[in-house]
């Protein structure tokens, strides 16, 4: 179990750093998609079956591809991108920041005492998911479907005024 | 070492990789996703506690980490509409360059 | 098929139903609105039929559910009733219900049937009017109204179809709102029944306040039931009256304004500026009606107080007195009366005045009785007065009027029939035997023999003043050119003045003192208890030689020498004219309240009109010139003194929100580094600081 688990966080930390230390954002984005393939793995190493397929269907199947489009979309500025002035320092900079939070975090985590008990008797059934979703959850999952309407919209919103300004800067 | 602390232990890691991503390119798509990497670690750890926390059968971990989900879709949706729309407005993805605002 | 209380809601919703059809049909579907509601009023007479059938032949046990939940038997003689909870208050509901018993079943029954041949009759009365469809839709919703206050068993309930069918009768008064009479008719009713409906409202207040209850039956809860009465009738106030004897009063304030009664009975007669069938189905099945019901529903609570020796006057006395008063006055401003309906109007106040000493002394079974033979033939009475009315071109006056027998003979039979009737000529018609069953109540009535001598005078007057119409109108020459032209009424007209003037004339023979059946069925007793003609004979043939002293009176003042111009004196005129002058003025009834309370009104108001504009006014424009003298003081102080102020200070607002913005880089980048650090700042802080 143990080794399992190390192994699903040694792949997705991995395939994580380097998608952020790559210089080719398309290999970032599929390497990102290894990343959340690996969490995925967590879901089902954990027991939550159900997570594990929406995190496959929403993030390496719906966000990825919006991510290769917004990509493919803005190539040329990626292929004229210079290295910017600041950027080594920031790279520097970052990684200081980073390594400080993550004292802080394994600081916390090391020295807590989590004493929960063990083992799970059994998982959390779909059938269970949903009649939590819709009986005490009914107003959230509600307001989350206005939520994903109104974000798809403005989306679709962004979107469309951009094509119609830059059809007014070219001509 | 516990499986508890091992999780924990993964999703600091990969939120900090997910920071310093954010914090160190200047591609405006690659702080995006560097920004959902912290949360997919966040969601790791509502699993853990879950998975081994004192009330397995209540779900709320669950629960919450799929409307977490459905928000980060929401949010990765309208976060590259507004990156592509900034970029057909002053060209460039750089977000150093996305300053207007300032005072 | 049987009509239990349950289903009783279906009398009055039927009516109701067909006014919201004639409400929501359009202007021109005349046929529709008018169809909706005979057809409603038929149906709803079907229904009383089969609840009266239900009534009179269901002798068993009933069950019902009482306010704890147990659920009580008990052995009834057609006596049914339903509760329900209409909305829950607090701990407790508001419940209303149906009662269904032999006075409800009978008054329905006779509503709904004279009803329906109004609804006929007014198809032709009203043919040429532009508002057609209303007039229907407000005949329906009149008709409903007093249907629910028939069947409720509550007095809520009563008291919420009481103020509909003020409301519909102030519609209909006021119906052609054009004439400004009419207008001002049909205030009057309203404001004037209003006056007795405060007493009445009081009165339910009271009791709620004393019975938590207004149902009338509810399984020894009711207020009309023993426990609640005795209680009632054991509390004595202040004043020495017994409880039931005060609430029994104020309830009666109320019939006095519904029914017409002294001192409120003004304004019956201004009612009469409605059309014609309007006032048929005021002056005999609905309206006035109710009041007389309403007595008759809480008899229980007004005789309460019978038993007791030492209150010092009870309800039903008064209800007497006031009867008796109502009854004599009605009759005598009757004979001066030159409009056709006014008399008609009066004898109608009169006649009720007859009801309420019936109920007064004791026997609300006569009273009943008299209510039910009284709409007959006062139906009859003012439809065929509206069928001379309407071929005579609208002229009321019987000076104007006159030779109409021979053109219209339907009407004049008819309509003869129905002045024998309210004359009361005996053993045939109908109101000679009512009236004979309150007249002998009078005469047991052992407080006193006044109201009986009241009432036998009046006997006499009606015969006289009902002789003087039918010989003014009926009879002579015609004295006008419309009364030339009269011609008999189409037969939706007369086709409902045969059968109401075949109901004038059989409906007396249910309640002869020789086979007393609707008595005994009003009362609920299974059998029938006659007795001979003979008992009480003397008081009948002291009334029978009134009725023929008034006859024949009336004959030969009226009669022998017939009018023979319109501006002819009145022979009473000649002989006395100060006292027909005044009997003519109605006894100046309105003059006085217009002297009284309509000038302590004006009073009033022009009182308080001088407190709102000296006393108020005054301080307020003071306080206004107040206000804007510190207002001027105000701004000076303003001007010199704040704005500088002011104005420095927003200088470095200013300048602060300038500096401000300069954390505002514009690098997201230095955002999230500054969150990032600034979250490590804040544990390091929490841990060093030893976790507090």
């Amino acid at each position: 179990m143990i080794v399992a688990l190390i192994t699903i966080a040694l792949f997705t930390l991995a395939s994580a750093a380097l998608a952020m230390s790559l210089r080719n954002l398309i290999h970032s984005a599929l390497l990102l998609v290894a990343s959340w393939a690996g969490v995925a793995m967590f879901y089902l190493w954990a027991g939550a079956e159900f997570l594990a397929f929406a995190q496959g269907l929403i993030y390496i199947g719906a966000i990825s591809m919006v991510v290769l489009f917004a990509v493919l979309l803005t190539r040329r500025s990626v292929a004229e991108l210079a290295p910017a002035p600041d950027g080594k320092w920031r790279s520097v900079t970052a990684i200081y920041t980073g390594c400080a939070v993550a004292a802080v975090f394994f600081g916390a985590i090391l020295f807590t005492p989590l004493n929960f008990s063990a083992g799970p008797a059994r998982s959390f059934t779909v059938r269970e998911l949903g009649q939590q979703l819709m009986g005490p959850q009914a107003a959230a999952v509600l307001v989350v479907g206005v939520i994903l309407t109104v974000a798809l919209l403005g989306g679709v919103v962004l979107a469309a005024v951009g094509r119609r300004t830059e059809k007014e800067d070219a001509s | 070492m516990s499986p508890l602390q091992l999780s924990l232990l993964f999703s600091s890691a990969l939120f900090c990789i997910g920071l310093v991503g954010a914090l160190a390119r200047s591609n405006t798509i690659l702080v995006l996703l560097g920004i959902e990497l912290m949360l997919n670690a966040t969601n790791i750890n509502f699993i853990a506690f879950w998975r081994y926390g004192p009330n397995h059968t209540a779900g709320t971990g669950v629960i919450f980490v799929l409307f977490s989900i459905a928000v980060a879709a929401a949010e990765a949706a309208v976060g590259l509409a507004l990156v592509i729309a900034v970029y057909r407005h002053q060209q460039s993805i750089r977000l150093q360059e996305a300053n207007r605002l300032k005072g | 098929m049987n009509l239990s209380a349950q289903s009783l809601w279906l009398i009055p919703a039927l009516p109701l139903l067909a006014a919201g059809i004639g409400a929501l049909t359009p202007r021109r579907g005349r046929s529709l609105a008018a169809g909706a509601a005979i057809t409603a009023m038929v149906a709803s007479f079907v229904f009383s039929c089969l609840a009266l059938y239900y009534v009179l032949n269901d002798v068993g046990c009933a069950t019902h559910v009482d306010a704890t939940g147990r659920t009580v038997w008990h052995q009834v003689v057609g006596f049914d009733y339903y509760n329900f909870a209409w909305f829950d208050l607090g701990s407790g509901a508001l419940r209303l219900g149906w009662l269904l018993d032999p006075l409800t079943a009978f008054m329905c029954v006779m509503v709904t049937f004279v009803g329906s041949l109004i609804f006929i009759f007014s198809t032709g009365y009203m043919k040429d009017d532009a508002n057609f469809k209303q007039f229907f839709c407000f005949l329906s919703l009149f008709a409903a109204a007093m249907l629910g206050l028939l069947v409720a068993n509550s007095l809520l309930l009563l008291f919420i179809c009481w103020e509909l069918v003020g409301l519909a009768s102030y519609l209909l008064i006021g119906f052609w709102f054009h004439k400004p009479s009419a207008a001002a008719a049909a205030k009057k009713a309203f404001i004037t029944t209003r006056i007795g409906d405060l007493g009445f409202l009081l009165g339910l207040l009271w009791l709620y306040d004393a019975r938590g209850s207004l149902l009338f039956f509810d399984g020894g809860h009711g207020v009309l039931e023993a426990a609640s009465l005795s209680a009632m009738a054991g509390t004595t106030l202040s004043c020495g009256l017994a409880l039931s004897t005060a609430i029994g009063l104020l309830i009666f304030c109320g019939a006095v304004g519904k029914s017409g009664q002294f001192p409120l009975h003004v304004w019956l007669p201004d009612a009469m500026e409605g059309p014609t069938p309007v006032s048929a189905l005021i002056h005999a099945a609905t309206m006035v009606a109710a009041g007389v019901f309403l007595i008759a529903r809480v008899y229980p609570l007004m005789s309460a107080d019978q038993a007791l020796a030492h209150v010092p006057v009870h309800a039903l006395t008064v209800v007497a007195f006031i009867g008796a008063i109502t009854a004599l006055m009605g009759a005598c401003i009757a004979v001066a009366q030159n409009d056709i309906k006014r008399a008609l109007a009066f004898s109608t106040v009169s006649q009720l005045g007859y009801m309420m000493l019936a109920l007064g002394v004791g026997s609300w079974v006569a009273a009943i009785f008299h209510l039910l033979t009284h709409a007959f033939f006062k139906a009859l009475l003012f439809l065929g007065a509206g069928s001379v009315i309407h071929s005579a071109h609208h002229e009321q006056d019987m000076r104007l009027l006159g030779g109409l027998r021979g053109p219209m003979k339907t009407t004049f039979a008819t309509f003869a029939i129905g002045m024998m009737a309210l004359a009361g000529v005996p053993f045939l018609f109908s109101g000679f035997w009512s009236k004979e069953a309150i007249l002998h109540a009078a005469l047991e009535w052992d407080v006193s023999l006044l109201p009986l001598i009241m009432g036998l005078a009046a006997v006499v007057l009606t015969a006289f003043y009902m002789t003087r119409l039918v010989a003014e109108v009926f009879f002579g020459q015609a004295r006008s050119p419309a009364a030339e032209h009269a011609h008999e009424s189409p037969a939706a007209m007369t086709i409902p003045l045969i059968i109401l003037a075949i109901c004038a004339v059989a409906l007396g023979f249910l309640g002869t003192p020789v086979f007393p059946w609707l008595q005994a069925k009003l009362l609920g007793e299974a059998e029938v208890h006659g007795h001979s003609l003979l008992e009480g004979a003397g008081l009948m043939v002291l009334s029978i030689v009134l009725v023929a002293l008034g006859l024949g009176a009336g004959w030969a003042i009226y009669g022998r020498k017939l009018r023979q111009s319109a501006t002819a004196k009145d022979p009473l005129e000649t002989a006395s004219p100060s006292v027909f002058a005044a009997l003519a003025a109605r006894l100046g009834f309105d003059e006085l309240y217009a002297a009284t309370v309509g000038r302590a009104n004006l009073a009033f108001a022009a009182l308080s009109a001088g407190f709102d504009r000296y006393v108020l006014g005054g301080g307020i424009s003071f306080l206004t010139r107040l206000a804007h003298f510190t207002g001027v003081m105000s701004l000076d102080n303003d001007e010199d003194g704040l704005n500088t102020g002011f104005n420095a200070t927003s200088e470095k607002l200013r300048g602060a929100g300038k500096s401000y913005s300069k954390a505002q880089t514009g690098d997201a980048h230095g955002y999230l580094r500054v969150l990032a650090l600034a979250f490590v700042v804040l544990v390091l802080l929490v841990v060093l600081g030893g976790g507090r």
